[in-house]
């Protein structure tokens, strides 16, 4: 044992070493596949569940947060998962698009047939020792995150999918639906490789029963190569008592257009974090957020984006309107590197606060390295304008009814992001629900 | 209609209206003019309903109720309208989507049905066509990068759609050119009714010389200090507040 000091574990850590010894053998994957689970499971030792001295974690203790580790769910039955799918559906009106669909972390359809896209399980992929297997968890820049080596130690449900040029302007959504009799917890994690010149809107929801404690970490990685297109839209509207943490890696290649935009409403506790480094020069990124809280909700965004080569345009607008007594953080970095000239990066988080009790926490950061570039950065907190409250007012409108038309239209900028139309709707909606259920 | 009976508004401690009696009857309009923060503006927004003022004494009545207790959506459903002296710009609230917003909100209140899209959309074109407002003004969001005149004019066109009881106009003259105020004047005009009045507050007698009063109020230091005919305007054109500032100081 020699003179190492331990640190002390938490019932969840301890939780987390005790499964991983146990199912380390059984998880899918040749040798090399188990040396990376035992290398990623290795990082997320050394920290544990990261706490406020992690720096990108100084305002979201997730050691504190998740208490326990509940095991994960049994694989539900097809009808069962047809059940929660039925019940748990994040968007007001389905999209006529097709769906890969995920009950309690598990991938429970079949893929859908797409011309120019191939879709293969994960836990199939490892097993065979599917070459694209090797492309999981490449961007260097989240390679540090516990959270991200969690999943990959564990990593078994998910997907990979590859879309091809030959797919046209493809359309994919990632359902991801959670209802149990007793909490669980789920790590579900789909690589998305998007090809030279191909197209692809993704379209990933999240929802589940309220009431239930369950725990997610889930992780997205879109690798997107030279010219393609692709056009991310998340929504998080997990169960009201849900943990959920989840990443969205992103690499880019050249001549990329990229936008993601996230709509976070749901969850006891959320923590999103998104890292997108650039490998191409001349790549268009947009990425946004509106998120609604109310009650003792707590959610957090936090973007590291690496501007690593020259000639990268990149616009990120956050908003966040918090209610009641509920918490929101805002981290955001821009990293332009020494040869990345001609960098145009811009970067706002806007909050609006509807109650005294609401907090809003806002971490806008560049790191310039480079000489020849455009960045900015910009973070508001206020709250709604009694001038303007009483205009609308005075032309009739109840004060709920004014409020929510500042709101709505505080929210707005975001989601003028989001290019298709049948989302976009779906979003307004969502807003609108959000803010009738205000009364 | 109108009644105003010894109102004493403070804010902030510091006594903006002191004692003013006013009665505007049906059909009547009644021009109030006085000196720069004299409490013309105050008084409009104390009608309206603004919550940033103490009332601390006096009753407003219309139609013989007491409206000082409604909050200004109540107020604007009962027919109260401002036209601000300086209009609020709403980035993202297209104005479609607003004047659909008030016009149904108004509606609602009062009981009736919900305009449809297609109503409201002729309703707004015409009336927007009345005061020379252009369709592409009508797509932009509500005020935003509108010039001081087209503010007023929007002012005005809510005028036109909300068909209120009681119209208070703030400055509406002030940063319009005179061929924007000649719309704008008519635009009031057509508005004139038996059953409506309007309480316009100016500095110019040149406004009045297009929108023609019933009666003429001037107002100091927080009060009604005369009350006359459209000429008594043209008095005070021609000699200033000089007077009333003295009379209303004793
Ligand atoms: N929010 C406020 N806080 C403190 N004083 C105020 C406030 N609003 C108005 N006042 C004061 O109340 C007085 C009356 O202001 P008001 O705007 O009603 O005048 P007005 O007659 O409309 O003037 P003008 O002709 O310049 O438009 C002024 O002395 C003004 O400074
Ligand atoms: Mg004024």
């Amino acid at each position: 044992m020699g003179a190492d000091v331990k640190p002390l574990r938490t019932a969840a850590e301890a939780a987390l070493i005790a499964r991983f010894q146990a199912a380390a053998n059984s998880l899918p994957g040749d040798s090399a596949t188990g040396r990376r689970r035992t290398e990623a499971f290795d990082r997320f030792e050394k920290t544990g569940l990261p706490t406020r001295r992690i720096e990108e974690f100084h305002y979201t203790d997730l050691r504190a947060l998740l208490r326990d580790a509940p095991e994960p769910a049994a694989r539900p039955d097809a009808a069962v998962a047809a059940t929660v799918l039925a019940h748990n559906a994040a968007f007001p009106a389905p999209l006529a698009i097709p769906s890969l669909d995920f009950v309690n972390g598990y991938l429970v359809s079949q893929p859908p047939a797409i011309a120019g896209v191939d879709i293969v399980a994960l836990d199939a992929a490892l097993a065979a020792g599917d070459a694209l297997t090797g492309r999981i968890g490449a961007l260097e820049l989240a390679q540090d995150n516990p959270m991200l080596a969690l999943n990959t130690a564990f990593m078994a449900e998910g997907a990979i999918v590859r879309v091809s040029k030959e797919a046209g302007d493809a359309g994919l959504q990632l359902r991801f639906a959670n209802a149990a009799d007793a909490p669980f917890s789920s790590a579900p994690r789909v690589l998305v490789i998007v090809d030279d010149g191909a197209s692809l809107d993704l379209i990933e929801t999240h929802a589940g029963a309220s009431g239930l404690a369950y725990q997610v970490n889930a992780v997205v990685e879109i690798i997107a190569g030279d010219g393609a297109r692709v056009n991310h839209t998340r929504i998080n509207a997990e169960g009201d008592a849900a943990q959920a943490v989840s990443t969205l890696s992103v690499s880019l290649g050249a001549d990329v257009r990229f936008s993601s935009f996230g709509l976070t409403t749901g969850p006891a506790m959320s923590r999103h974090q998104i890292f997108l480094g650039c490998a191409g020069e001349g790549a268009d990124i947009t990425i946004g957020g509106a998120t609604m809280l109310r009650g003792r909700q707590f959610a957090d965004t936090t973007l590291t984006l690496d501007h690593a080569v020259p000639n990268c345009n990149s616009r990120e607008l956050f908003k966040t309107v918090l209610d009641d007594e509920s918490t929101g953080v805002f981290q955001g970095k821009i990293i332009v590197r020494q040869h990345a000239q001609k960098t145009d990066g811009r970067m706002m988080s806007a909050a609006l606060l509807l109650a005294e009790n609401a907090t809003m926490n806002n971490k806008p950061e560049l790191e310039i390295f480079a000489d020849d570039v455009q960045c900015a950065h910009g973070a508001t907190c206020g709250q709604l304008d009694d001038d303007l409250l009483f205009y609308l007012m005075a032309r009739g409108l109840p004060r709920k009814q004014a409020e929510a038309l500042m709101v709505e239209a505080f929210l707005g900028e975001p989601l003028e992001f989001v290019a298709r139309e049948d989302v976009r709707d779906n979003l307004v909606a969502l807003v609108e629900g959000w803010l009738a259920a205000r009364g | 209609m109108l009644e105003i009976r010894n109102l004493v508004v403070d804010i902030d401690d510091k006594r903006i209206l002191n004692g003013l009696n006013l009665t505007v009857n049906k059909g009547e309009v009644a021009a109030i003019m006085g000196p720069n923060g004299s409490g013309k503006s105050t008084l409009s927004y104390v009608i309206s309903g603004k919550e940033d003022y103490t009332v601390v004494d006096g009753e407003i009545l219309l139609d013989g109720e007491n409206i000082l207790e409604l909050d200004p959506a109540e107020r604007a459903a009962l027919g109260v309208f401002l036209a601000f002296q300086y209009p609020l710009e709403i980035p993202g609230v297209g104005t479609m989507t607003f004047l659909k917003a008030v016009m149904n909100a108004q509606r609602k209140a009062r009981g009736e049905a919900e305009l449809t899209t297609p109503d409201l959309m002729r309703r707004v074109r015409e009336a927007a066509e009345e005061l020379s407002i252009n369709q592409e003004m009508l797509k932009r969001p509500l005020n935003f990068g509108f010039s001081g005149g087209e503010k007023k004019r929007m002012e005005i066109l809510q005028m036109a759609l909300l068909e209120p009881k009681l119209c208070i106009l703030d400055e509406t003259d002030s940063g319009l050119d005179i061929d924007a105020l000649k719309i704008v004047a008519d635009g009031v005009n057509a508005l004139r009714s038996p059953d409506r009045s309007f309480l316009v507050i100016t500095h110019y007698q040149r406004l009045l010389d297009y929108i023609v009063p019933d009666t003429v109020h001037v107002m100091a230091n927080g009060r009604i200090v005369r009350t006359g005919g459209k000429e008594l305007a043209l008095e005070l054109e021609a000699n200033g507040y000089a007077d009333y500032r003295q009379q209303a100081a004793e």
